[in-house]
Formats: C-alpha cells, structure tokens, sequence
C-alpha cells in the first residue's frame, strides 16, 4: 500500500489541444484517485466548441475531505502539452507549485523550475502510436503524485480502455513512468502538501 | 445488524451520467430526444443502457418538438418517460409543454443551461433559463422546476423528479448547468430500497365509472394506460370533466383552478430547500446549482474570519420556496443572491423579502461560473 496522502484541496490542470486526449487523461486519473485511492476529487473540463483544435484543458481537484467549489483556484501542477496553453495558464500556479511540459511541444518555458518529457515524440517513437501521449504523461505523472500508485493506474487502465488498445497503452504508461524515474528520481519528494489556501491569483 | 450491508456500487461518473442513473432507478422506461451540447451524454448513455432495460426505448428523433410528443405519448401509455436538451431545444419543446400541463402528463424534462440566447455559448454555463422554466409555454399554468448542484445530486433529483410528476401529474423540468452536468465524481449508486420510489395513480373503478379528470380533494385525477379499457379524450383545449372541450366559464374556472390546487396545496412536499450554517446566520446567500459550490465555500471562508454566514441551497426553483427564504429574512441583516444570468431567482427572492431585508444581487453573465471570493467579498460588505 502507498503512504496514505492528507490532501487539501490539491488542484490539478491538464492542457492542451483539442484532439490530445487532454479529457481522456483527466478522466482516467480521476477515476484512479477517487475509485481506487478513494480522495474526494472533482474534475471538470474545459473546451471549443470546435470538432478538433482550440484549447482544450481538464481540471482536477483532489481533497481528503468533501469538496465544495468544484473548480481550481490556485494550480498545484500545470500539464501543459502546448506552448499556448503553459503560457495561458502558467500565471495560475502557486508559487510552491510544479509545472510539467511535453517538451517536444513546449519549447520556451516561463520558469526555468519545471518538469520536462518529450512525451509526444516518446509516443510516435518508442511506443508507434503518436495518439497514446496522454497514456505516456499519465505514466509520468503516476510517478511525480506520490499519492497516485503506478499500479493502481495500470489495473485502472484495463478497466476504462477496449482491450484491443490496451497493451499498447500499458507500453506507453510503462515508458512514461520509467522515463520520468529515471530524469527526475526524487520529484515526488518535492512536493509539500496541505498548504492554505489563498484566493489572492485566482481567475 | 444480523447483516453485514453489502458494499454499494461506486461510480466516477458526469453530472449528465448520474442523471441517467436516476432515471433507470426510477423506473424510466422511454426517452426520445434530440443530442445538444452540453446535455448530449444523458442522449449517449440513455441510448447504451435503456435497451437493456425491460421494454426501455431510446428514439432519437429529428427535433426537440417531436421529442416533447413523443415522450407525452409514451407517458400516456403508461411509462415512465423523460427528454433532455439545452437551451436552444429547450425554447422549441415549449409549445408542447404547455400541451402536456393542460393535458396533465407526467414527464421529466432535462434542461442543462449553456450561454445564451440563441446558439449562444454552447459549451460555457449559465443559468439563464430559470423564468423560461417557469413562464416558458404559454397560458397561466403551475410547474415544478428543479435543480442540482453536485453528481449526487443529479442522481438524486432525478429521482426526485420523477415521483414528482407521478406524484402531481405534472411536467418537471429539473434544471442543470454545464458545470454540474460536466463535473466528474464519485457517486454512490443508491439500492432501490433506499428510495421511495412513487408511481402514478390508476383509476381502481371499473372502466364504465371513469371520469378522467374528476375533481377530488388531492386535485390529481388517476391515470390509466392508453389501451388499458379504459376510454379517455386528451385534448389541450380546455376541457370539462370527461376531458370534452369547453368554454363554460364554471367548468374551465375548476379546471384552472384544480391543476392550480394539486401543486399549491402540497408545497411544503415540494418545496426542496438545504440549509448550511443557517441557524445563527446574519447574512445569507441564496445559490443553486453550480454556484450554490462557490457559496458552500465563500460560506465556509467568511465563518473563518468570524462572519455568521450561511447558505440556503435551493432543490427546487419552483413554486419558488416561499417559506425558507422568508423565514431566513426575518432573521438576517442581508440576502446574497448570486446566479449566472442578471437575476432571474433575485427577483422571485426580492417578491418574497418584500422589504424584510436588504437583497444582494451578484449576477456574472460571460460564460463563467460564480468564484467563491466573488460571493465571499459580497458576504463581508453586506
């Protein structure tokens, strides 16, 4: 069993393009968090009103206790898989805050303090399916939460995916777990959680 | 216990996928609609799940106006039935919704706001179909509006919803917002048991002594099947006893005056309120849906600095909750009234208050939902 987490209110925002599986990732995380590790978590979404294109962003709030105000306030973690949205979005996270970037696709970071994969270029080139780049950042991202187990994800992904692209997805999810083990190995460490809530940058 | 309760079933699930929940649970059986953003996966999971439920039917049809007559044909045949639909959908199916409140059928209709009018902002929140809901179809007629704030609650309403309009023999429109529809939670799935689950009243005469809209002291007349041997006219003229239109001015005056009875004199069952920290509250606010979150919050922030604040959650929008919010005037310095639209329940709010106490009104009309400090900057001027 993982180091049982008190959270309060931890906010989480994935974005991204439309068409990157940006909901698809929020989704699964959240049913992880909520089902499987049992926190409190609300996750709301964000989009055009375009088929494919525009911004595209989940959000996720993960709390220990019952959550009112479903949304984020202050960014504990910003996903962001393009340039416009990290710049967009990049004034809404806590000082104490990490943000998180799909190098390939971010090339000027607003903070020389991140956390950087190439998980598009990971998933096109070692796993062969450019669409699995959000399975790629979960797997990242199940080793930067500390709260989110590795395999509680993969046991997860078994249940939300058709079985036809599941061993594919659990390549992908294994390869961004690994990758970001082996260039951040004590990220998750960094974290310092139960911080108070201010509402002074909020949107 | 002599039992060990079993686990219940647990769900991380949309707004929109909670109400489809409730509706199995209470016994939906027929859904005919038309797919609009952002009510279209109540269309999506109804169309997986209802034909695997007992004699369930999912139609698709080719526009919000048939779906209203589908669903109150299906209705008078017996089964429990419901649409959904936004905004736009909502505006068409009007006309037949005023058909069903004079004919008295039972539906549930689901309307999660987007922006508007017209196409508006199809994927962003608003609550501005609160007067629609209420004075939308025409004619002078009672109805019962809901709303929900969290997944829970969707689930929950629904249910509620449906044995309303068993219950009453009346439409109910239960009223969500893009946000509630679209947030994900967890969810517990309720047992049946744990529901009260109300189903219409049917006539227990036999077929020869049926008189279909018969006055009685509950105002609700039974209702059988189409086809069940029982004969009756359904007309949405207005209609005499035997359902047989006329224009005596005794016979439309009781008719009026009954479908008005049946709802006003059961409002203490139907007028849904939740309280939060309103016991020694001196300034209150008044939210639903959505926003009644960022109120729980802004509630919680300013009884941290001291400020006896509180929330009145309102379930049920209409007949508007007379009593609770006039009770609360009474004792408070100052009403908060907080909504997506520029004050379409503040003005039911200042009708009650009439002059009790002083009203607030916080209004935001771009598409965004309430932020808790908005609503809490209102608490600490008040």
């Amino acid at each position: 069993m993982p180091k049982q987490h008190e959270l309060n209110r931890f906010e989480i925002r994935l974005s991204g393009t439309g068409g990157q599986g940006i909901l698809t990732l929020g989704k699964i995380m959240g049913q992880v968090l909520a089902i499987d590790h049992g926190f409190h978590v609300t996750q709301t979404q964000s989009y055009g009103p375009e088929a494919r294109g525009g911004a595209s962003r989940a959000d996720l709030v993960i709390s220990s206790h019952r959550i009112s105000y479903p949304k984020p306030v202050n960014l504990d973690m910003l996903v962001a898989l393009s340039q416009e949205a990290c710049n967009l979005y990049f004034r809404n996270l806590k000082p104490s805050g990490f943000l998180l970037v799909d190098t390939s696709l971010v090339t000027q970071t607003p903070s020389n303090i991140f956390w950087g994969l190439p998980f598009t270029s990971l998933a096109r080139d070692k796993v062969g399916v450019a669409q699995a780049t959000n399975i790629v950042c979960l797997g990242a991202m199940s080793h930067f939460l500390p709260f989110m187990n590795f395999n509680n994800v993969k046991k997860a992904l078994a249940g939300v995916l058709p079985a036809k692209i599941l061993d594919v997805n659990v390549k992908a999810l294994t390869l961004g777990y690994n990758q970001a083990r082996k260039l951040y190995p004590d990220a998750s460490e960094k974290w310092t959680f139960s911080s108070p809530m201010t509402m002074e940058s909020e949107q | 216990m002599a039992t060990k309760k079993r686990k219940k079933k647990e769900m991380f699930a949309l707004g929109n996928e909670a109400v489809v929940e409730g509706a199995l649970l209470a016994g939906c059986t027929f859904y005919a609609g038309y797919p609009i953003t952002p009510s279209t996966e109540i269309a999506e999971v109804m169309s997986a799940r209802l034909p695997l439920v007992k004699d369930g039917v999912f139609l698709q049809m080719e526009d919000e106006i048939a779906s209203m007559g589908a669903i109150i044909g299906s209705s008078l045949a017996g089964r429990k039935s419901m649409t959904a639909t936004s905004g736009p959908g909502f505006s068409l199916m009007q006309e037949n919704l005023g058909y069903a409140c004079m004919t008295e059928v039972p539906l549930v209709l689901v309307n999660v706001m987007r922006g508007g009018p017209s196409t508006g902002l199809p994927t962003s929140p608003a609550q501005g179909d609160v007067q629609q809901a209420r004075w939308g179809c025409h004619g002078d007629h009672p109805i019962i509006v809901l709303s929900a704030s969290d997944v829970q609650e969707c689930l929950e309403m629904t249910v509620v919803a449906f044995n309303f309009a068993e219950k009453y023999r009346t439409p109910v429109i239960l009223l969500l917002d893009e946000i509630t529809a679209h947030t994900r939670e967890k969810i517990v799935i309720p047992d049946p048991e744990d529901f009260e689950i109300i189903s219409r009243v049917t006539p227990a005469m036999p077929p020869e002594w049926y008189v279909s809209y018969e006055e009685t002291m509950r105002g609700v007349p039974a209702l059988p099947p189409l086809g069940s041997g029982y004969r009756f006219h359904v007309t949405g003229l207005t209609h005499d006893q035997n359902g047989f239109p006329t224009s005596k001015p005794d016979e439309v005056k009781a008719l009026m005056h009954r479908q008005f009875r049946k709802i006003d004199q059961f409002f203490y069952d139907i007028q849904l309120v939740d309280e939060v920290n309103c016991d020694d509250a001196e300034v209150v606010v008044v939210a639903y849906g959505c926003v009644a979150r960022s109120a729980e919050l802004a509630v919680h922030m300013a009884r941290e600095r001291g400020v006896k604040a509180g929330l009145l959650k309102l379930k049920t929008l209409f007949p508007f909750p007379k009593t609770a919010v006039q009770t609360l005037a009474r004792q408070c310095k100052a009403l908060v009234v907080p909504e997506m639209n520029m004050g379409q329940i503040s003005r039911e709010v200042k009708r009650v208050n009439n002059g009790l106490t002083h009203v607030i009104t916080n209004n935001r009309v771009d598409g965004q939902i309430i932020t808790p400090s908005e609503i809490f900057k209102n608490i600490m001027q008040a």
